[in-house]
């Protein structure tokens, strides 16, 4: 499911050094569970979102391995401590081996 | 039957003990707490499991797991198909041994929050989510 897949992403603008700031993630994905059946009675076959990271600065924040049993448009929220000006990056691994990424800037201010 | 003391008070202690357990955990479920923990003891206390008490929707039912200390947390909903809900791996950059996401869950059902501690020790809270729709129609 390469089409419609956009990722959002909250993150304050400017923080503090050293500050801790709330991230709201979300991004736009069925996540079918592999569970469902068709009108046939055929299944229809699992394709979710099933790891998600998020790095600042090339360190990790947060690794999530996400299971069927997640919502349609997968929201996660973690909090990430600002040690320094840079830059949050967001991945998303699809199951069909697609990968959805997005990066926000945060300054100290 | 004629029961012997000994066997009866070993009975009752059985029955007491069946009842006073928190939560009854299926099968799956055990084996995929197993996995996590590598068998080792999951004490309490020390992790937070939010949830609603009723959930209308089993499509997206808002949870969020707290543990400070963790270095990572796993959530089992132990009336699914498949137990396995989410794990999170917290890295040098988190603030806090916090997150929250919304979850598909097939009924009522209780869920299980375990938490890695940094020794390496597990903790785990669960909660019993009320569904009136379930999550996993066909």
């Amino acid at each position: 499911m390469a089409s419609g897949v956009k990722p959002r992403v909250k993150v304050p603008k400017t923080a503090a050094a050293g500050e801790a700031i709330t991230i709201k993630t979300l991004i736009s994905h069925k996540m079918e569970s592999g569970q469902r059946k068709d009108k046939e009675g055929n299944v229809i076959p699992r394709s979710i979102i099933n790891r998600f990271t998020c790095e600042f600065n090339g360190e990790s924040v947060i690794d999530v391995t996400l299971e069927p049993a997640i919502s349609t448009n997968p929201y996660i929220e973690f909090d990430a401590t600002v040690p320094e000006a840079g830059e949050f990056k967001f991945t998303w691994y699809d199951d069909d081996g697609d990968v959805y990424d997005t990066a926000k800037k945060v300054a100290i201010g | 039957m004629n029961f012997t003391r000994r066997e009866t008070l070993a009975l009752g202690v059985g029955a007491a003990a069946l009842t006073v357990l928190p939560f009854r955990v299926h099968a799956a479920a055990d084996e995929a707490i197993a996995a996590f923990t590598g068998g080792a003891e999951v004490g309490e206390g020390g992790i937070e499991l939010t949830a609603p008490e009723i959930a209308e929707n089993g499509n997206t039912v808002p949870i969020g797991v707290s543990a400070p200390g963790a270095v990572a947390i796993t959530v089992l909903a132990t009336g699914n198909p498949t137990p396995g809900v989410v794990t999170f791996n917290f890295g040098a950059g988190a603030a806090s041994q916090a997150a929250s996401t919304r979850i598909r869950l097939a009924g009522t059902q209780d869920v299980v929050a375990i938490a890695k501690m940094a020794d390496g020790s597990f903790v785990q809270a669960a909660s019993t989510i009320k569904v009136t729709i379930g999550g996993c129609g066909g």
